[in-house]
């Protein structure tokens, strides 16, 4: 196997970004014939690879050598010219046009006058199809295919091109069972015909199923190359977060008090199924899991922005329906969204009306708004959150990410909440702004507060949860408390490994 | 002064500048080119200038309200005929013939309703079905329009009443009843969106919807009632119309909606709704007539009218674009 040129070669690539190395000397081959797994942590430098594999950064310094040619990846067409495809885990498809259509996309055979010559291009996308034994015509609607099915004509299109490797970015986060099993037969045709894989996953079962060697990242860097036959998920993880944590855990611990929130077999269609919790006065629990294991579903049922299909809220003890965020709000649940330029904020409205919003209908003075009373609102939570800002006539979208949340976390604060729900706390934001943030979120926990903490980033979650809710698929794999959360057992069980279930 | 203070200014100025200018271009031309010999800048012409923006400048008003939320009424000019059509006949229905003048407030408040409840059927749908408001007042637009004409066929519609027309053709302070409607409603429609929780709503809707929704909101009420908003001001833009006239054909009305939100577009109001100024649309209304008003007394014919001022619409638009890539360039820097 070593004597054979690698389909795929990266050598020393590095890339820098302003005040942040996203990928510090990476190198790595690919075999042909080979289904190698790229791992690491979100953040690990995984997709700023692929980035600059598929030509939409350029690195620093390295190269990039397809078969025994060193290449430039000027542009994603190029790359695909050069016979590196993606597979990405959100699908590019025109759901309008037909599979055909759609796997020829840009380059339709023609006939003379530039007419489509379409009897070859059907001809042409079954022969493909076929090969990859599909129940689907080549004149079938893209749209009305199963996301599996779609999937499929990714693929299809990857077979147009003399492909050399083949990216596969999560591929099966929204596939079912059965049809995981179909999208492996494919890769393993793939892989008898001659293409380097590179398959990017979290979990571990299917890295274990299909995967040959296993490549590690961590904070940008290369840690490692294990062969799959001969590892185990223990040593994966290891590589995965051996970093020394820089955050103590849990700053302060609080006592916590009634319980305030209660969950009970909460189920949303196959958003998540079961789920059952509860949040106490004076706690951080924190929901920690895979994008797609169902935690911001979750945390919009609370909000009144999905109607769940079974089981029951209880807030202090009481059932409770919440229909919309108006329900929410009025009792004292409220959300910090995880996108909050397009969910939490106004951005061409200033600092001062973004922070009231939700109560300025109790701010008035007669008919009118009492500005007055807003702007003591947003001094005192200026202040205490300390947001930096010159004023509040300044317009909310020309502040930086911290101090945008800030306003988005005062604007709920300022209303005496129950229950604070903060999706992705501290998503683009500045590394200093992030210890601020999650100070901030400890700090309210001291004060009574029940907080609920969505993130995608472990030493967050670690850092200022007092329970942690690991989520698979839509389940709750297990509830940690700080006492008994490793960084391993976290990682096992959001991978789908560890299905003890623990109160 | 903060970033941004100084262009912000400049922009919503920006209307004002172009009323100054027409005015001396017009004054100006005027003296080489007008066949008449009394001065465009006089008062009386302004006066009546006023009280010839009123009809559509009412109607443009509520329609900022509208295009601030990011919605779009194509129906104003329908609702403005069928409450004419009330306004008009309802003075002649049998039953109130016994009320004399007493008729006149009866025959108001039913075109006001006829407006308010046009518009009401508009929120509506939009707010129960989820429909985009453009396709559902162009449905509207139709219909409505559609109503006019079995109500009375080709025929026009009229009714004479003196006291009315004394009404219409009073000036108070030197000012016509019709620029006091105009005025009263912008000031009215100013207040509500720059002081009132209703105004406020409005343009966090109309910038982000989700973020509104998130902040406890409820959108579908809030766009019911502009709509009807609206529909009460199309009504009143006619009642206030065709007391002096009398008379209401049922093609009347046709393009008001364009001609309402060309003048809102002119004062500054984006499509895509989030911002805009009442008194901006105020300016891009008198702007409007202006242009109307002084190429007519240049000697222009309306067809020229027409061109010139789609000219300029396009050319302003354009402008405001390019500024504003200016000001995000900076930004960058």
């Amino acid at each position: 196997m070593s004597e054979q040129t690698p389909a795929l070669r990266l050598e020393n690539i590095t890339k820098t970004f302003p005040g942040v190395k996203a990928l510090d000397d990476v190198s790595f081959s690919v075999l042909p014939g080979e289904v190698h797994a790229l791992m690491g942590e979100n953040g690990a430098g995984k997709s700023t690879l692929m980035k600059v594999l598929g030509g939409l950064h350029q690195p620093d310094d390295g190269q990039i050598i397809v078969g025994e040619q060193p290449v430039r990846m000027a542009s994603p067409l190029d790359a695909k010219s050069k016979g590196i495809v993606f597979i990405h885990q959100e699908l590019s498809l025109a759901d309008e046009l037909t599979v055909a259509e759609n796997i020829y996309l840009g380059e339709l055979p023609r006939k003379r006058f530039g007419l489509v010559d379409w009897r070859r291009l059907y001809a042409q996308t079954n022969e493909i199809l076929k090969r990859l034994n599909v129940s689907f015509d080549a004149r079938a609607l893209v749209g009305d295919l199963s996301i599996a099915n779609q999937q499929m004509v990714e693929i299809a299109r990857a077979l147009t091109v003399d492909a050399k490797a083949v990216i596969f970015d999560e591929p099966t986060a929204s596939l079912t069972d059965a049809e995981k099993v179909v999208l492996f037969d494919v890769i393993s045709d793939l892989k008898s015909s001659g293409v380097g894989i590179i398959y990017i996953s979290h979990r571990m079962e299917e890295i274990f199923k299909i995967t040959d060697r296993i490549s590690v990242l961590r904070d940008g860097a290369y840690r490692g190359t294990l062969e799959t036959s001969k590892t185990n998920d223990e040593d994966i993880t290891q590589l995965m977060i051996g970093r020394t944590l820089d955050l103590s855990r849990n700053l302060a611990h609080h006592d916590v008090g009634d319980v305030v929130l209660k969950v009970d077999n909460l189920s949303c269609g196959h958003l998540y199924e079961n789920v059952s919790f509860e949040v106490r006065h004076g706690e951080v629990v924190g929901f920690y899991g895979l994008v797609g294991a169902g935690r911001t579903a979750i945390a919009e049922t609370l909000f009144g922005l999905r109607e769940p299909t079974a089981g029951r809220i209880y807030l202090d003890g009481q059932p409770t329906r919440i229909h919309s965020p108006a329900d929410a709000i009025r009792r004292g649940i409220s959300l910090v969204p995880e996108d909050r330029k397009a969910q939490g904020l106004v951005l061409g409205m200033n600092c001062r009306d973004n922070m009231t919003l939700p109560q300025v209908d109790d701010l008035k003075a007669g008919p009118f708004v009492a500005e007055g009373a807003e702007i003591a609102i947003f001094d005192q939570y200026r202040d205490r959150l300390d947001i930096r800002t010159p004023g509040w006539r300044q317009s909310v979208g020309n502040l930086s990410g911290g101090n945008q949340q800030k306003i988005v976390i005062g604007k709920w604060l300022s209303m005496h909440p129950n229950v604070l729900i903060v999706d992705e706390p501290t998503r683009g934001i500045d590394v200093g702004s992030k210890s601020e943030i999650h100070n901030l979120i400890r700090d309210l926990a001291g004060l009574g507060y029940a907080v609920i903490v969505i993130s995608s980033e472990m030493p967050e979650v670690l850092h200022v949860s007092d329970r942690i809710v690991a989520m698979f698929s839509g389940k709750i794999m297990r509830t940690f408390t700080s006492e008994e959360v490793t960084e391993d057992n976290l990682i096992q069980a959001i991978s789908g490994l560890s299905a003890d279930k623990v109160a | 002064m903060e970033p941004g203070t100084l262009s912000t200014y400049l922009k919503r100025g920006a209307i004002w500048g172009f009323i100054v200018l027409e005015l001396i271009f017009f004054s100006i031309a005027g003296e080489f080119l007008s066949l008449s010999d009394k001065p465009f800048m006089d008062l009386d012409n302004m006066l009546l200038l006023f009280k010839q923006s009123a009809p559509i400048g009412i109607i443009a008003i509520g329609m900022t309200l509208i295009m601030i939320n990011g919605n779009i009424d194509l129906s104003v000019g329908a609702i403005f005929a069928m409450s004419a059509v009330i306004f008009l006949d309802s003075m002649t229905w049998p039953i109130f013939a016994g009320l004399g003048d007493a008729v006149i407030p009866v025959a108001w408040v039913l075109a006001l309703l006829t407006g308010v409840g046009l518009g009401a059927i508009n929120g509506l749908i939009v707010w129960k079905t989820g429909v985009d408001a453009f396709i559902v007042t162009l449905g509207a637009m139709l219909g409505y329009r559609g109503l006019v004409f079995m109500y009375n066929g080709e025929q026009p519609t009229s009714h004479l009443n003196w006291t009315l027309v004394d009404f219409a053709e009073a000036q108070f302070l030197g000012i016509h009843t019709a620029t006091w409607f105009l005025l009263g409603v912008t000031l009215v429609l100013w207040f509500i969106m720059t002081r009132t929780v209703h105004g406020r709503n409005a343009y966090a809707i109309g910038d982000n919807r989700e973020a509104a929704v998130n902040a406890g909101i409820r959108v579908g009420p809030h766009f019911l009632i502009n709509f009807m908003i609206i529909g009460f001001l199309a009504a009143l833009s006619a009642v206030v119309f065709y007391a002096e006239s009398g008379s209401v054909n049922p093609n009347d009305g046709e393009l008001y909606e364009l001609w309402a939100i060309t003048a809102v577009v002119l004062g500054g109001t984006k499509l895509a709704g989030g911002s805009g100024s009442i008194i901006s649309t105020f300016g891009g209304v008198l702007a409007i007539q202006l242009l109307r008003k002084g190429l007519g007394h240049i000697g222009a014919d309306t067809e020229t009218v027409n061109l010139v001022i789609g000219l300029i619409l396009i050319a302003v638009l354009f402008l405001d674009r390019q500024l504003n890539l200016k000001g995000r360039e900076a930004l960058r820097i």
